[in-house]
């Protein structure tokens, strides 16, 4: 009887089992039979959801571990200071974050230091909008054309180990100002990045493209504008990012050694002076100027390349 | 009435001058550092207005080179090609090229992928728009025309692909392993998208697989390559009704003609691999013959 009774709730839960495993199987069967033109559509919204989920908080986090980084490297400067630590590097002439932080505030409305940060921003702008303008036009010709890539490269070859701080002397020699020799080191630094991250950029581009276009009739001009340029333009502004960071060294370096104003100066003049807060303070200026800079060409380069854009944001 | 008799469509006056393609006698030879390589001998072909043709054969036989000389991608060094009796010298407009890397530009989006032949052609804004919208809408796509290509699935690529080809309205359509790198599921929809499309739009289709199931299923002819150099060894008319359903394919005939084109293939296959590689290798290591297997047994 107990037996008996055993086997019946045995058997009426292998039923309950059965019918809930068919229940569970309908459901799924369900959108597989569904024409399979509209499940794509429902795709879309999902992704929305999933991405205006995912990044508030983690955004917040990001923003957190970045000011922790930033506290952590100021505190240990601090203290660093304040028990004058010496062991191999000393610390006993660096000024201490303070002090630094009240130079800033008395020098930031200085129209001399205002003057040096206007110099060195002009000799940028001026440096490298040149390299732009003359490395991404003659890297997409090297890309493209074999014969004036073999006439040309070797010359290029030649000069492109050649740091552009070793052609302080020679730049100062070859140009009728001090001004337009340190443009000229500046261009130097960011021409070389460029060009070879363009030329690259052109080689690059997936052939398979190539004949896509011109089977859907494009002509060599059409295919120039409307595929060779846009297809290696994720390369040209890597090239341009790296280009403007090989600029500023370039920069500060020819400033140091031949200028008589700007940043690199300041700083260098600051060492001269015994003013040691202003060493620290130039170095700074000089890291978030550079930090600008290159903010600005990511932000022109996600403005231009709205596809490039959205993968980074996915891999991010 | 014109789906019911794909095979005979120089019946039809009207069209029997539109997307004639005829390959004669073709051989393409390339060089390499050490050798000269024959992709492809003496291998002659016809797509005949309207007609699905499929050519079938094992990996590197050259069906993928035949497809690029007929696109204009690359010349053959001797025999004839033509199109509606109009060699071929380049590419063109008139033949609308459907690639397995999908090759959209990831630069625009769904909407300008599909238009940019329209662009090319010179047509005005609001008229491409309307009428690459139209054709997304047949795929099924519309909702997508304003993401671009690294948003969407293989399947979804490839469909853009084929919209992209026909924006143009080409008389021919040459698609080489399109469903190559599809999962098997979305390669039985897309082959139902593409027979749906092909009978609208009533053009000459030359396509390339080295899929049986995918061959008889959509094609009118097939006609199977030799391992290299890349002759054409067979060429089988595809008897089934249209419209051809997914039904059809555990049919009696359709059995019938997977069985005669294994059988074809598979002997072509063994060429390519090697005359190292013997029936008796095969035998003897039936379960172990992968990658890794094949190698052992031709080394050893």
């Amino acid at each position: 009887m107990l037996t008996a009774h055993k086997l019946e709730s045995f058997d009426a839960d292998k039923a309950l089992e059965e019918t809930h495993l068919e229940a569970q199987i309908i459901p799924i069967a369900e959108p597989a039979a569904a024409p399979p033109l509209a499940q794509p559509l429902a795709r879309p919204p999902a992704v929305v959801k999933r991405r205006a989920r995912g990044i508030a908080p983690r955004t917040l986090l990001t923003w957190l571990l970045s000011a922790l980084s930033l506290t952590i490297l100021i505190t240990a400067w601090h203290f660093a200071v304040k028990y004058k630590l010496d062991f191999y590097i000393r610390f006993n002439n660096i000024p201490s974050p303070e002090a630094v932080f009240d130079d800033a505030t008395s020098l930031f409305g200085n129209a001399r230091f205002q003057r040096h940060v206007g110099l060195s921003l002009r000799r940028i702008l001026a440096g490298f909008s040149v390299a732009a303008v003359l490395a991404i036009p003659i890297g997409l010709l090297l890309g493209r054309n074999r014969v004036a890539r073999e006439l040309i490269f070797p010359a290029l070859e030649i000069l492109r180990p050649i740091p552009a701080i070793a052609w302080v002397p020679m730049s100062i020699m070859l140009w009728p100002s001090n001004e337009v020799s340190i443009v000229f080191i500046t261009f130097l630094g960011s021409f070389f990045p460029i060009l070879l991250n363009t030329i690259q950029g052109v080689q690059s581009l997936d052939k398979v493209l190539v004949r896509a276009a011109r089977s859907l009739g494009a002509s060599r001009v059409a295919l120039f504008w409307h595929v060779v340029l846009p297809g290696s333009l994720p390369h040209v502004f890597t090239g341009l990012t790296i280009g403007m960071g090989v600029a500023w060294v370039s920069l500060i370096a020819a400033e140091m050694i031949s200028g008589q104003f700007g940043i690199g100066y300041f700083t260098w003049e600051a060492y001269s002076l015994v003013r040691y807060s202003e060493i620290v303070l130039g170095m700074i200026v000089i890291g978030v100027l550079g930090l600008v800079c290159s903010g600005v060409i990511r932000l022109v380069g996600g403005w231009l390349m709205p596809w490039a854009a959205r993968q980074n944001q996915e891999l991010s | 009435m014109e789906l019911a008799t794909p095979h005979a469509p120089a019946d039809a006056s009207a069209q029997a001058s539109r997307g004639w393609i005829r390959v004669e006698n073709l051989s393409v030879r390339f060089t390499s550092r050490h050798e000269e390589v024959l992709a492809v001998d003496d291998a002659s072909i016809e797509v005949k207005p309207g007609e699905f043709v499929t050519i079938i054969g094992p990996s590197g036989c050259g069906k993928s080179t035949l497809l690029n000389v007929v696109a204009g991608f690359i010349k053959g060094n001797d025999g004839c090609v033509t199109v509606d009796g109009v060699p071929v010298d380049g590419p063109s407009i008139q033949r609308g090229v459907v690639f397995q890397q999908y090759s959209l530009f990831p630069w625009l989006s769904v909407r300008q992928n599909v238009e940019f032949g329209l662009k090319m052609k010179g047509m005005r804004r609001f008229a491409r728009e309307s009428s690459a919208r139209t054709l997304l809408g047949l795929a099924g796509l519309l909702a997508f025309e304003n993401h671009y290509p690294d948003q969407l699935s293989g399947g979804m690529k490839q469909r853009v692909g084929i919209v992209r080809a026909l924006a143009t309205s080409p008389q021919v359509l040459l698609m080489d392993e399109p469903f190559g790198a599809l999962d098997a599921q979305t390669r039985v929809v897309m082959q139902e998208i593409l027979t749906n499309m092909w009978q609208r739009f009533r053009l000459s289709v030359l396509f390339i697989t080295h899929d049986i199931d995918e061959a008889i299923f959509l094609s009118d002819r097939i006609y199977v390559m030799t391992a290299r150099p890349g002759r054409i060894k067979a060429e089988i008319k595809v008897d089934l009704p249209r419209p051809r359903t997914a039904e059809m394919t555990s049919s009696p005939a359709f059995a019938t003609l997977v069985q005669q084109l294994r059988q074809l293939i598979r002997e072509e296959s063994l060429a390519a691999m090697g005359t190292e590689l013997h029936d008796g290798a095969l035998g003897g290591f039936a379960t172990e013959v992968g990658p890794g297997g094949v190698c052992n047994i031709v080394n050893g």
